[in-house]
């Protein structure tokens, strides 16, 4: 979501002559967007310019690579290694994994949110397998159901389901009862305001849900390729960890980072196509 | 003939501390084209008086008479305007006024009939394919407002509709309720806490007192109509308020009274 700034909590220019410390050093103070950009980009050059330090300093390319050698082996590979397929083989487990759990936790979430008997029998059971993290259960998952893809679909599944579940019962539960209630005083029946009121009030905030989680389903694919896989990015990283390539494996994480950021990036531009209607929330 | 009754309407809500008690029983008859207004201090019960006139509450004891037949359901006979405004997001101005009118399946040049002649009514010229995030709060009440009127209710009920709006903005906005009352006449149920407005709105303004709520008394308006901004500088006005807010704060005394003697005693 996009942050806006607030010109209006700057002091206002002129009068009381303002200090260096006035002016940058002041709790909740907005700076100039220009200040907040380079402060971003000199971070990134900070952890490179450290990197680098390190890198000189252990003079031990198998543990700290130089970024640079982490760019080429990055090029090399997509270019010789065939690491685009290990990346198509996440990418597929990652999207099958989630669209399975979400086309079953967003129906049975909004049942949950609005119908307190449904709550009432899903709620426990899902509260309690909820905190039972997703990696305990792959060895169990392998007694089952082999190395297959089924097993590393089913990893994703539980990792996101009972997330998604909860959350989007929360967003069905902040749904308005005014709105609602207007819409019976409006001639609508309880099937029309369900479908005309209640659905699309939900629609923004099961996105959003559906945003979060699918950044969580990268963890647990990875954990799950770590574990037992023959492709896919955790298995290239395995791999690469016992022919000692620090700087590969640093690569595919880097890879999965910008993957990462690509959903996300594109979960947003759907939103704001689909939805813009909906409030920019400010938060500074 | 859209007159609204109350018939000893009795709440109370059970919890597992016991039940407590909302209402005492409550008649009352808001005749066909009477503009009613209720005051009250908050917990008072007068909003879920309303709600009851709406059919989204039943109560415990007692009903709800709308053109003397019962009303346990809501109805699109019966509009209802909240605070909150409770506009639909996704939709524009346009399309929430016609939001009941499409529950009728009133045919779309007939909507976009009605839907336009209230958007001029209600000022919104130029905002009616905007979404309700672009809208100021005086604008989002009178598109409620509209979207109640494109109905066609026989009464309109009202949960402190301006309660939420800044001084300035509520003066406006009470003014264009009494415009647009003068020329639809509808029955109104109005509540407020705000004694200059129900003094000013209403030909009753009804007091009620705290909990449990009850009817304390009744004061007919005699201001005449149609009122305007200088309706509140009148010495009638002035007289009419006084003697509203008498009313009120000897019963908030009482109140007082009652709740020290309460402490006292356990």
């Amino acid at each position: 979501m996009q942050v806006a700034r607030e010109p209006a909590g700057r002091l206002p220019r002129g009068g009381r002559r303002q200090g260096f410390l006035a002016t940058y050093l002041t709790p909740k103070l907005a700076v100039s967007r220009r200040l907040t950009l380079a402060l971003g980009a000199a971070a990134f050059v900070v952890i490179v310019l450290v990197w680098t330090l390190a890198a000189i300093l252990v003079d031990n390319p198998s543990f700290v690579p130089t970024p640079v050698a982490v760019v080429q082996a990055w090029v090399d590979m997509f270019t010789t290694q065939g690491f685009l397929i290990d990346v198509g083989w996440s990418t597929f487990r990652i999207v099958g994994g989630f669209l399975i759990a979400a086309l079953v936790a967003v129906p049975l979430g909004l049942l949950m949110g609005s119908f307190e008997v449904v709550r009432a029998f899903f709620q426990p059971p899902i509260n309690a397998i909820r905190y039972m993290p997703a990696s305990a259960f792959i060895p169990l998952l392998i007694l089952f159901q082999g190395l297959g893809e089924s097993e590393k679909l089913t990893v994703i599944w539980i990792g996101v389901f009972f997330q998604l579940v909860l959350m989007v019962m929360d967003v069905a539960q902040r749904v308005p009862m005014e709105m609602l209630n207007v819409a019976y005083t409006l001639g609508a029946s309880r099937w029309t305001v369900f479908r005309k009121v209640f659905l699309p009030a939900t629609f923004p905030e099961v996105v959003d849900a559906l945003r979060i989680t699918m950044g969580w389903a990268w963890t647990y694919l990875i954990v799950a390729e770590l574990v037992a896989a023959t492709a896919g990015i955790g298995y290239f990283i395995l791999v690469s960890e016992r022919y000692l390539r620090a700087d590969r494996i640093i690569a595919a994480i880097l890879t999965i980072g910008v993957l990462g950021l690509v959903t996300d990036l594109l979960f947003a531009l759907v939103s704001r196509w689909a939805f813009p209607y909906v409030e920019k929330v400010q938060n500074a | 003939m859209s007159s609204l009754e109350f018939r000893d309407v009795e709440m109370e809500f059970r919890s597992r501390a016991g039940a407590t008690r909302a209402l005492d029983p409550i008649s009352l008859e808001v005749p066909d084209r009477q503009f009613a207004c209720l005051v009250g201090p908050s917990g008072c019960g007068k909003s879920t008086l309303l709600m009851v006139a709406a059919g989204l509450v039943r109560p415990t004891r007692g009903e709800v008479l709308a053109d003397g037949r019962p009303a346990h359901e809501p109805s699109a006979s019966r509009g209802m305007v909240f605070q909150s405004y409770s506009l639909y997001p996704w939709l524009s101005v346009r399309r929430n006024i016609e939001f009941g009118l499409e529950m009728k399946r009133v045919p779309k040049a007939e909507r976009r009939r009605i839907s336009s002649e209230l958007i001029s009514l209600m000022k919104l010229d130029g905002f009616a394919e905007a979404y309700p995030k672009t809208l100021s709060g005086g604008m989002k009440q009178r598109v409620a407002i509209a979207r109640a009127l494109a109905n066609d209710p026989d009464v309109l009920l009202m949960d402190e509709p301006f309660g939420a709006l800044d001084a300035q903005t509520r003066q406006i906005m009470q003014e264009l309720l009494t415009d647009i009352w003068q020329r639809y006449r509808k029955t109104v149920l109005f509540v407020t806490h705000d004694i200059d407005e129900a003094v000013f709105l209403g030909d009753m303004v009804y007091v009620m007192t705290a909990r449990p709520g009850r009817l304390r008394t009744v004061i007919p308006i005699d201001l005449p109509r149609p009122r305007s901004f200088e309706t509140q500088s009148s010495p009638r006005f002035t007289e009419l308020r006084s003697l509203v807010i008498e009313v009120i704060h000897e019963e908030s005394l009482k109140a007082v009274a009652s709740e020290l003697a309460a402490t006292a005693a356990s």
